[in-house]
């Protein structure tokens, strides 16, 4: 909300720089964003009056002026503006005057008649929009005054941030009554009469919503004059305020919402039919506003209409064919308490925000109606003429205008602030505030709430008045004492830390990718899957929620090629959603999960020179380092698969205990080439649960006596896995096998062409002997038996 | 015995012109062997008279010592140059890079995290997490905003569908760790978090930290040493820190807080856009509806919470200029970490 400084000042004036002021108000809540020049720098311009004017001898367009006001004799001055005439007022800059933008008047020549200064637009001096022609100033402006003195240019507007909860704040009234608090000032209202009525011609008002209008006010006030413009004073402070100036009416409305916090509005009396009702919309009912734009209503927003139809949304916007206009002659004016409940996210509803909705939202003082209508009254009549008749009030009793009062305990005020406050400041406190004492005891107070809190409601919130008022950067600060129990320390799970460190030891980056995605790119990677779609995504191409990391991982690849790297290795934790198949989002499965990208060079470029591309088991012996931190790298399983985005000779499953927890594997050609990447892109993605699981250690003996280690190289179909090999392996090798490695495979030259070659590594070792040739050797045998047998294996 | 001298500088002689290891031994052997020839004058020693043996056989051991010393001597020599010919012929260029692969780098917001985490959980906090599809309730209702409040428009909420959000802060894993656990609660909350907004300073996505402390007798000044403290400690700076009222519905008392701000020592400047401190979060005393709509007893108990933004704080301890770089994931970026 943006407000003049002189308009503040005229209510509550403490003796401090609007920077202080600024500065006050923002530490007891009112956050101020900035303080800014109502106008721009200039200087030497003056009120002008054009006394008599000729045509320009030589140029159609340019005519000559004799200009009073720059001292006592009168200037030359060649202007171009098609409304220079004799007699009107207008910003004349004088020579020497410096205009916005650092613009200088000189004395100057224009097609050889001489021009002593410059006639001024509203644009020139960046005071407003208009730049048809001079701005012509009221005819009572003295000539000859300074305009900034004139126009009181020399003021600030005040932009406040103000917090939701104080809607009192919306207003000079409510900010200078902070203000006054604060300074321990009186705050100086306007001097606002009860009007002179000479009629009581009124219309019925009807309200069938207590619970959302329990009072409506409206007047009657005929023979108004919107031919008189609004006072350039007005005009200026709702200019200062944001606000544009309309006409007499309407700009009296704006300025008493600014000025008391009061929403008004005013009808076209001649367009009413019969009287008011305060109703909800009926189905369907339509009403055309005063934006030019045109709703169909729901049955739960509340509107104001005649005998015939909606003529306002309640609080928020009247309609066109009842507003007033420059033929209105006849006005009723609008002076109403909404409940915050009943206006709260209406206008929303509509692609509405008005001044007005968001003071009714907020909350309005609920015994402000009177006052504001009769200020509205009284500006009016004052400007525009008019016959004022009787106010008429509509009021049902409701609790929504009941007193309230809330009680607030000395114990809770130390529980709450961590210290005793003085009695005689919480009172002080408070009573500035508006709070008026009912009673008290040795627990406490009850004080009774003004109108116009409406964010006071419970103890708490007194508590936060009286922190807020006495400063919260003089309130205690405190060490806070805990009672200390030494914390669980497991060895069953990892923290995800480790993870991370080990994937960094390994040369990976660790990338945050956005969670949500480009549903065609994710339905690259999970074609069968169907994503959780966003009801208001920022942008097409973040509209669902990923069920993979991988697809972000794939964009912050490309992103890093298009940069000229050609060597990506990154990683990222965190969620993925999954909706069960024909699932609600009750059930949705938001899973923990850590993936990764393998890309280009396996080591860095050096001068050792091996240039060699990563492939699946650079990828693979990554993983198995993480897998081993479990301390049960053994219960870990890789099986080939198949997966919709990867290469299907080169995709394993990752399991735990049989169970499917990741999958690994090239990025499938088709994808490649469709994400034009020159290498291929080996990815992986596991879920945390599986891979966070540990195991506590548990030493087993150490043999003292020595190994034996006999090589075995197998000539096995190549469709024989190695994990099977070794599984029969181990399951016939008796328990003095300690180790098995298999140190070559080998496909080509002098094996058949479909089968391989593959060289196991057996140790054998006995915790309590020294093991025998023969055990040895009849071991082996039954290993080599068992391969024969079960994958007709040769030995080579 | 005529012929001791002879044979001694004979053996020394070759002794010092041999130039490598198996020529001394030769000698040694030829010479101080069991057959060498000054070994062999011993035994003509028992032709000699009784009186003459002594100092005969004196006069040969100290000719086979002196050689033997010699040869040991011209040993180590010959050891000592074949040591240095090989460091030689080894030395190799010690500032070319290692073999291996250099380590990777972690994201500057997991680093900020965990600094954070590790400020909080070393005095006994917890860590919690909480989903990021997120129920209405928890969102929004049990943090006392109810449907409409005003207070909804702060948050540009992305909506799943009409009771499912995008989390728009991490407050909800207070409310969850309030409905599973008995105070004392001492917990902080690090997560994703999203808004539909998306500009210069804004991503619709990023991180907050969440704090929380539930027990007997919190109070405003515990909340402010807190903040106080934490801010110091992160920033390892001993700058001023300020509280200003302010409104979230789930606090009251509501601060937020700011610290002085580093560039200008507080007089001023274009980072802190000439008001001397810098905005870092939000914080608060639990209302009381809060902690009631979770099953505390707010007359029993009470409580602070707090909030701050990640990305912030990592800007400002890294001197991050640019938010939007945070999620580019661009290399050039993620390796300064």
């Amino acid at each position: 909300m943006k407000l003049s400084e002189f308009w503040l000042r005229e209510w509550v004036n403490p003796d401090l720089t609007i920077n202080d002021i600024a500065n006050q108000i923002t530490m007891a809540g009112l956050e101020v964003d900035a303080v800014e020049p109502v106008a721009s720098e200039f200087s030497g311009v003056v009120v002008g009056e054009i006394i008599a004017i000729e045509q320009h001898p030589d140029a159609d367009k340019l005519r000559v002026c004799q200009v009073a006001g720059n001292g006592s004799e009168t200037l030359q001055v060649v202007c171009g503006a098609p409304n220079a005439r004799p007699g009107i007022k207008i910003p004349f800059a004088t020579v020497g005057a410096i205009l916005p933008e650092n613009v200088k008047i000189k004395k100057a020549k224009l097609r050889g008649v001489e021009s002593f200064g410059m006639l001024c637009a509203q644009t020139e001096l960046q005071l407003g929009e208009d730049n048809d022609g001079l701005w012509e100033l009221p005819a009572d402006a003295t000539t000859g005054q300074d305009l900034r003195e004139y126009l009181s240019l020399n003021d600030t507007c005040l932009d406040i941030d103000l917090t939701p909860n104080r809607g009192d704040c919306l207003s000079v009234k409510g900010v200078a009554r902070d203000i006054g608090v604060l300074n321990r000032l009186q705050v100086t209202q306007p001097n606002i009469p009860v009007a002179q009525v000479i009629s009581d011609e009124s219309l019925s008002i009807t309200l069938t919503e207590p619970d959302m209008c329990p009072r409506y006010i409206g007047r009657i006030i005929r023979n108004v004059d919107l031919s008189h413009p609004t006072p350039l004073w007005m005009q200026e402070r709702l200019r200062r305020a944001g606000v544009g100036s309309k006409d007499i009416v309407v700009d009296t409305t704006n300025y008493v919402l600014l000025e008391l916090g009061q929403p008004m509005h005013a009808f076209d009396l001649d367009k009413l039919s019969g009287g008011i009702t305060v109703r909800k919309a009926r189905v369907k009912e339509v009403i055309a506003l005063l934006n030019g734009q045109s709703v169909e209503l729901d049955d739960q927003t509340l509107v104001i209409a005649d005998d015939s139809a909606a003529v306002a949304i309640a609080g928020i916007m009247g309609g066109s064919e009842t507003a007033v206009g420059s033929e209105t002659r006849n006005i009723f004016l609008e002076s109403a308490f909404f409940s915050p409940v009943a206006i709260a996210g209406r206008a929303r509803s509509y692609g509405l925000h008005t001044d007005s909705s968001h003071r009714f939202e907020r909350g309005v003082d609920y015994r402000l109606q009177e006052q504001a209508i009769e200020r509205a009254t009284q500006l009016i009549t004052k400007i525009a003429g008019g016959d004022v008749s009787i106010m008429t009030v509509a009021e049902e009793s409701h609790e929504l205008l009941a007193e309230r009062s809330v009680t607030l305990r000395r114990a809770y005020i130390e529980r709450g602030l961590g210290f005793a406050m003085d009695d005689g400041e919480v009172l002080d406190i408070l009573e500035r505030l508006g709070l008026e004492k009912l009673s008290g005891n040795d627990q406490g107070w009850t004080f009774n709430i003004p109108s116009y809190r409406f964010d006071i409601n419970i103890e708490a919130d007194l508590l936060e008045e009286l922190a807020r008022i006495y400063g919260y950067n003089r309130l205690p600060t405190s060490n806070l004492l805990m009672s200390v129990e030494l914390p669980d320390k497991t060895e069953s799970t990892l923290d995800i830390r480790n993870l991370l460190q080990q994937l960094v030891a390994r040369d990976y980056r660790e990338a945050v990718c956005y969670s949500f995605v480009d549903p065609k790119l994710q339905q690259c990677f999970d074609p069968e899957l169907t994503p959780i779609a966003l009801k208001n995504p920022i942008s097409s191409d973040m509209a669902v929620m990923r069920t993979s990391l991988w697809p972000g991982l794939i964009q912050a690849l490309r992103h890093n090629l298009n940069r000229q790297h050609t060597r990506v290795r990154l990683f990222e934790t965190g969620l993925r959603f999954l909706l069960n198949p024909g699932g609600s989002l009750e059930d949705l499965v938001q899973e923990p999960v850590v993936a990764g990208l393998l890309y280009g060079a396996r080591n860095d470029e050096s001068w050792l020179g091996n240039d060699d591309k990563v492939d699946f088991y650079d990828l693979k012996g990554d993983i198995e380092s993480l897998l081993e931190l479990s301390g049960q790298g053994d219960a870990f399983g890789f099986v080939a698969s198949t997966h919709p985005a990867l290469h299907s000779g080169q995709t394993a499953d990752i399991t735990y205990g049989g169970r499917v927890i990741g999958t690994l594997g090239a990025l499938h050609p088709r994808l490649q080439q469709k994400f034009s990447l020159p290498q291929p892109v080996y990815l992986f993605e596991i879920s945390q649960e599986a891979i966070l699981q540990a195991k506590r250690p548990i030493f087993k003996e150490l043999s003292r006596f020595p190994e034996v280690r006999r090589d075995l190289a197998v000539i096995v179909d190549q469709t024989v896995s190695v994990a099977d090999l070794e599984a029969k392996t181990l399951e016939v090798a008796g328990e003095s096998l300690v180790n098995l490695k298999v140190f070559d495979v080998y496909i080509g030259k002098s094996i058949d062409s479909h089968r391989k070659s593959v060289a196991l590594g057996l140790t054998f070792q006995h915790l309590s002997r020294t093991l025998t040739d023969k055990e040895i050797n009849t071991a082996v045998e039954r290993v080599i038996d068992a391969l024969k047998t079960t994958y007709e294996a040769v030995l080579r | 015995m005529e012929n001791l001298q002879a044979l001694t500088d004979e053996a020394l002689a070759l002794v010092n012109t041999a130039e490598e290891l198996s020529v001394l031994e030769q000698v040694r052997v030829d010479y101080l062997g069991k057959k060498g020839q000054l070994t062999a004058l011993l035994k003509t020693l028992n032709k000699l008279s009784h009186e003459e043996r002594p100092a005969a056989g004196a006069k040969i051991n100290a000719a086979k010592s002196q050689v033997q010393e010699t040869i040991q001597l011209k040993k180590e020599t010959l050891e000592a140059e074949a040591i240095n010919q090989k460091l030689a012929s080894e030395t190799i260029d010690v500032t070319l890079a290692g073999r291996s692969n250099r380590s990777g780098h972690l994201h500057p917001v997991t680093k900020t995290l965990q600094r954070i985490e590790d400020i909080f959980t070393a005095v006994g906090y917890t860590v919690a997490q909480g989903p990021e599809i997120e129920d209405d309730y928890h969102n929004f209702e049990a943090l006392n905003i109810p449907a409409h409040h005003p207070a909804r428009a702060m948050h540009d909420t992305f909506y799943v569908d009409d009771t499912h959000v995008l989390r728009t802060h991490t407050s909800p894993v207070q409310i969850r760790t309030m409905e599973h656990q008995e105070p004392p609660i001492r917990v902080i909350c690090p997560g994703r978090v999203y808004r539909c907004d998306s500009d210069l300073t804004h991503t619709p996505m990023f991180h907050q930290v969440e704090g929380l402390v539930v027990d007997k007798g919190i109070s405003f000044a515990d909340l402010k040493g807190t903040i106080d403290q934490f801010l110091k400690r992160f920033f390892e700076l001993d700058a001023p820190v300020r509280f200003r009222p302010s409104y979230f519905p789930f606090t009251e008392p509501s601060a937020e807080f700011d610290i002085q701000c580093s560039n200008c020592k507080g007089s001023g400047c274009r980072v802190c856009k000439n008001t001397s401190w810098i905005e870092v979060g939000g914080c608060g005393v639990v209302h009381p509806n809060v902690l009631t709509a979770s099953g505390v007893n707010p007359e029993i108990y009470s409580g602070f919470a707090f909030g701050v933004g990640v990305e912030r704080l990592a800007m400002m301890r890294y001197g991050v200029n640019d938010l939007r770089l945070f999620f580019d994931n661009d290399l050039k970026f993620l390796e300064q970490f």
